[in-house]
């Protein structure tokens, strides 16, 4: 017979075998710094620290019976400050989401943005064949891999939000501009690419993420190009570290890593000024996940004008648009639990600093934080703007 | 009990609808199919019903491009049989003709509960659900938003305009159109769904002769002409609230 405790055992085995370096999970300290920190720590049954404490004790029943394991963002801020080096966030958080998941306990508006993933290869559930529409009044003409029939020096991946979003759609033609402007060698998929897929994994759908990360190895494999950027933190993140472990594997930078290598080139170009003080909010899966603090800040450095401050939380502390995880794809649902928005608890951090720009550098965010200042109604003390926009816009 | 849920799959509105050459159908080259919405409802219901209060489940629909998948994923949701319809219908098939040919299908099922979407924007000449009871000579409500089964009975409950619900007993065997399942269709994880790809079988059943008689004839299909009657305002917010004022006084309703 199979007992309650012999499945919970199992699932104590299998969040270990499932977790890179899961083994870690049996050090744990209880010392509850994880919880502590997560943002929406406070509104979660069981915050990472306790769901150690009910994994160990075999009750995890108990954890599949509630939902607030769905206001995890997968900020990363949990598995940054834990002292045992439990990857909390890929490993522990997202085992849980998955377990939640197969058992069908997911909020509706997620299960929307997954089946749009699954069906049309991005959560907006846009036509998957206008994924390069954007590109169609940008001059000079962009190369389209399949139609360019050529090799490039750099692959664009674009990403979701980039492709299709009305207000990240600023964004990405101010990189194309951005791009031309340093005579970059480039090309973009178009219908060709998918979802890069992180958002989807880190939300607990394992089987989708990997369904769209070997379309995305496919699409790769049909072309000749010596690197790719990426508009969007989250895809770098998956096509750096996920993506290997699944075969694919080349070489890729986020946009800002790679114009910090092309700088002195860059500079001169650099003639508008942008006089304005400036604050940088630090992505969390291109700060805290992957160590890049410093590049976003030099290229904004390198603008005429501007003067950069720092908030209250910043590098390795930043706090979370609220985006990431599923997140996204979580707003009702986080909203009914905690009547808060973390985008908002951020952009009064932005206020504070004394800044007029917000500086991003991950499409989620541009709208998010627009979202915020609305609702904050503070329309005129702060503006957000991506990195490549402000390039742009120096570069005239 | 025998449920049988029943689809058809019809061109997905994200892409862009074009008209053929002879202006008469959808130009099928660019055409994606997805599964009708309503009947995505009605196999929800069906598995709803069968966690509650068990029965048998059979999902079947016409094996045309996209069959499988939706199959599959009915497959990995519980249905406990998946039948995909064979057969030269493609195209040219009205509902008359499908409803007509189906019913034999159904018969075989024994079915004692035939569940389909209420309607399809596909539907060109009436909807499947009555027409299947036509043939079948049982009863049908459609417009259901929610089932349950009572001593061999099922009650559905429809919604009416004006906010009214009402519920009605319906004896069995019937076929009910389902406007909504009493919860959205479930998302599942497609590691499951690649796992019903290697343990359910796909039973392939070949359709009668299509009998087309019956269904309507298109002319000419066309995009929405824009009317000759309708004035754009154009400027700024002020500009066109002045000119609204300016035609509600012309007409005399200011
Ligand atoms: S990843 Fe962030 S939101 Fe998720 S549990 Fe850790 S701190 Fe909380
Ligand atoms: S921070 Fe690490 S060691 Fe401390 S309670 Fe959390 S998981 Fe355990």
């Amino acid at each position: 017979m199979i007992t309650t405790e012999a499945v919970e055992r199992s699932f104590y085995d299998k969040v270990l075998a499932a977790t890179p370096d899961g083994e870690q999970l049996r050090v744990c300290l209880e010392c509850g710094n994880c919880s502590g920190i997560c943002p929406f720590g406070y509104l979660m049954t069981y915050p990472p620290s306790r769901l150690i404490a009910m994994i160990r004790a075999n009750r995890f029943n108990k954890v599949l019976e509630t939902d607030t394991v769905w206001m995890c963002v997968s900020c990363y801020a949990c598995t940054a400050v834990c002292p045992s080096k439990i990857p909390l966030t890929f490993g522990l958080m997202t085992s849980v989401k998955e377990e939640l998941l197969l058992a069908g306990n997911v909020p509706a508006e997620l299960q929307t943005a997954l089946a749009n993933s699954q069906r049309y290869g991005n959560p907006q559930g846009e036509s998957p064949r206008k994924r390069a529409d954007w590109a169609k009044d940008v001059k000079p003409d962009i190369a389209i891999m399949a139609q360019a029939k050529k090799q490039v020096d750099v692959l664009w991946f674009v990403g979701d939000y980039p492709s299709y979003h009305p207000r990240v759609l600023s964004t990405t033609k101010a990189l194309a501009k951005v791009l031309n402007a340093l005579g970059v060698d480039f090309g973009i998929l178009g219908p060709d690419e998918s979802s890069d897929g992180d958002s989807q994994r880190l939300s607990g759908e394992r089987g989708l993420f990997e369904m769209l990360a070997e379309k995305n190895g496919k699409a790769f494999g049909k072309y000749q190009f010596n690197k790719i950027i990426t508009t969007d933190p989250h895809a770098y993140n998956a096509i750096k570290n996920e993506y290997p472990q699944l075969g694919i594997s080349y070489p890729v930078q986020h946009f800002t890593e790679y114009l910090v290598e092309r700088l002195e080139q860059l500079k001169p170009m650099l003639k508008r000024e942008v006089k304005a003080k400036v604050t940088y909010h630090d992505p969390c899966y291109l700060g805290r996940a992957n160590g890049i603090f410093d590049q976003p800040r030099a290229l904004l450095e390198a603008i005429p004008g501007v003067e950069l401050v720092e908030m209250a939380h910043n590098h390795a502390n930043s706090l979370c648009c609220g985006g990431g995880g599923g997140g996204m794809w979580l707003d009702g649902f986080q909203w009914e639990k905690a009547h808060a928005r973390m985008s908002e608890w951020r952009i009064q951090e932005a206020v504070k600093s004394g800044a007029n720009i917000l500086a991003v550098a991950c499409p989620y965010e541009t709208p998010r934080f627009e979202d915020a200042v609305k609702s904050l109604n503070i329309g005129g003390q702060l503006i957000v703007k991506d990195i490549a926009e402000l390039l742009a816009e120096s570069i005239g | 009990m025998n449920i049988v849920a029943l689809f058809k799959l019809v061109p997905d509105l994200v892409e862009e609808l074009e008209i053929d050459q002879n202006g008469t159908a959808l130009n099928t080259d660019f055409l994606r199919l997805i599964i009708n919405e309503f009947d995505d409802h009605a196999i929800e219901q069906a598995i709803l019903l069968k966690e509650r209060s068990g029965a048998r489940v059979s999902v079947l629909g016409p094996d045309i491009e996209g069959a499988d998948d939706v199959l599959y994923t009915a497959a990995s949701k519980g249905a406990d049989q998946v039948i995909k319809l064979t057969g030269d219908f493609q195209g040219k098939a009205n509902n008359h003709a499908m409803a007509r040919a189906v019913a034999s299908t159904l018969k075989e099922l024994q079915a004692d509960l035939i569940l389909t979407g209420v309607q399809a924007n596909t539907d060109l000449d009436g909807s499947m659900g009555a027409l299947l009871a036509e043939y079948l000579d049982m009863p049908y409500v459609g417009y259901v938003s929610g089932v349950n089964t009572v001593d061999g009975k099922v009650v559905a409950r429809k919604e009416y305009p004006g906010g009214l619900v009402a519920e009605m007993e319906i004896k069995l065997p019937a076929v009910l159109g389902i406007q909504a399942a009493e919860q959205p269709p479930r998302y599942v994880a497609v590691s499951k769904v690649r796992q019903a790809m290697k343990t359910a079988t796909i039973e392939e059943r070949p359709l009668a002769e299509a009998d087309l008689s019956g269904g309507s004839t298109i002319h000419r299909m066309f995009k929405p002409e824009a009317g000759t009657r309708a004035e754009m305002i154009e400027g700024s917010a002020d500009e066109v609230a002045a000119r609204l004022v300016g035609i509600f006084k012309e007409i005399g309703v200011l």
